[in-house]
């Protein structure tokens, strides 16, 4: 009993220090997405529809375009669990003044599926992407 | 007036609609379109924007703050006894407030020779508005949630009288809260709608409203769940349920299986298995439901 008792003890430390040396992160999406340049397709793919979109293209027209393909495929890549760092501004910061509105996020959306089809990436893969961007819109319409 | 109305909004003429928008001809009073597809839903009997047979929380359309949706609908219900017939239109502004007017036209089949019947067919209008209240389909913390109100009109009254029916014009109220989870099963979207309706209306308002049994309002609940296996294609079911006012005959609740195809933001789709169950005695009407509708 009492050997069983100090056994656990050891087990129960043991996991508690792996859990404080780890904490467990879930990657499957940014794997599920092609890694990194997987992502940068998605990206690549999303600014050309922008290009050609008539409806949001005059809101990139003054912007870096290699910048903000850099810093979106550093955010897609935390958003999908991946190992990377985003270091371009905040969402709000980023989108100030430019008053966006609810029809120009979902023709960001339109884009970024079409985007997705385009590269055959299957739908549920591209929902969980979605889904971590869509809470996003808060911060991005009506700044 | 109904009529006239009725054959303006004839299967030939949305068709014709809907072609020159397929064409890639500009539509007349082309919109921004700036929500998603199939978030205008399709058109529900009663001309609310919805499923098939409950208006669902979604307006119709796809308009966006600023904006103007609308869009022209025909549904056939072809049942073993029966047919039903409706066409009509839903025009909403911002996202926030949509109006709809739906003519039903029930052809009464076999039961007119058998009962020896004045008439061959009932026939109702619907005017509906609905507006939405709060939340949002797919954004936002809460779900969107919508109310609404239809004005019916039953056209031929002599038939829901001789049964016991109480008035020929009743307005109706409904609360339908819609939202898609993302990912929610298997990785697919679902979207889930459930709401109220308190209403006296007789087999939808097509045999009057209220009845010798019963003469007041209920509190009816009506619910939904589809699954979008992408943007375009959804499968579903539906559920109503109904009063029982007339004591000449039961009223069952309703339910569908349906399938929808949204190949683009002009053009739409339903094909659906219905099963009304028990209408004006006959038992058993279960059939296919299939409704076009064109937006702009």
């Amino acid at each position: 009993m009492m050997r069983s008792l100090r056994w656990l003890c050891v087990l129960s430390l043991a996991l508690l220090a792996a859990c404080a040396q780890q904490p467990p992160k879930d990657d499957s999406l940014y794997h599920a997405l092609g890694e990194r340049a997987g992502i940068q397709k998605i990206v690549e793919g999303m600014l050309l529809h922008i290009a050609k979109d008539e409806r949001i293209v005059e809101h990139f027209r003054k912007v870096d375009i290699v910048r903000l393909r850099d810093k979106l495929v550093e955010q897609f890549c935390v958003e999908a669990g991946g190992p990377c760092r985003y270091t371009g501004d905040s969402m709000a910061e980023s989108h100030k003044g430019q008053n966006l509105t609810r029809s120009d996020f979902n023709a960001l959306v339109e884009d970024l599926i079409d985007a997705m089809d385009e590269l055959k990436i299957p739908v549920a893969t591209q929902n969980r992407l979605l889904a971590r961007l869509a809470p996003m819109r808060g911060e991005v319409i009506e700044k | 007036m109904t009529r006239s109305l009725s054959a303006v909004f004839s299967p030939v003429v949305l068709a014709s609609v809907v072609g020159g928008c397929m064409s890639g001809m500009a539509c007349v009073a082309e919109a921004d379109q700036g929500r998603l597809i199939a978030t205008g839903g399709a058109s529900s009997i009663e001309g609310a924007a919805g499923g098939g047979i409950i208006p669902w929380a979604v307006l119709a359309g796809y308009d966006e703050q600023g904006e103007w949706g609308a869009n022209l609908f025909a549904t056939h219900i072809n049942l073993p006894d029966y047919t039903l017939d409706v066409a009509g239109m839903a025009m909403s502004y911002g996202n926030r407030v949509e109006l709809s007017y739906a003519h039903q036209r029930f052809d009464l089949g076999s039961l007119v020779h058998k009962l020896s019947l004045p008439e061959d067919n009932l026939s109702q209008d619907i005017f509906g508005v609905k507006v939405r209240l709060f939340g949002d389909l797919i954004y936002d913390q809460l779900p969107q949630v919508s109310a609404g109100l239809e004005y019916k009109h039953q056209n031929d009254f002599l038939i829901p009288s001789l049964v016991g029916a109480k008035r020929d014009a009743d307005v109706e109220g409904y609360l339908t809260a819609s939202r898609l989870f993302m990912g929610a099963a298997f990785g697919y979207n679902v979207v889930v709608n459930g709401g109220v309706r308190y209403s006296r209306a007789n087999e939808t308002g097509l045999l009057g409203f209220g009845g010798d049994r019963r003469d007041t309002r209920s509190v009816l609940k009506e619910g939904s769940v589809a699954l979008l296996f992408n943007p375009r294609w959804a499968v579903g079911v539906e559920y109503r349920e109904k009063p029982d006012n007339l004591s000449f005959a039961g009223e069952s609740d309703w339910a569908d299986a349906f399938i929808g195809w949204f190949p683009n933001k002009h053009v739409s789709v339903v094909l659906a298995y219905a099963r009304l169950g028990e209408i004006a005695m006959l038992d058993n009407q279960n059939g296919t439901y299939l409704s076009v509708q064109g937006s702009f």
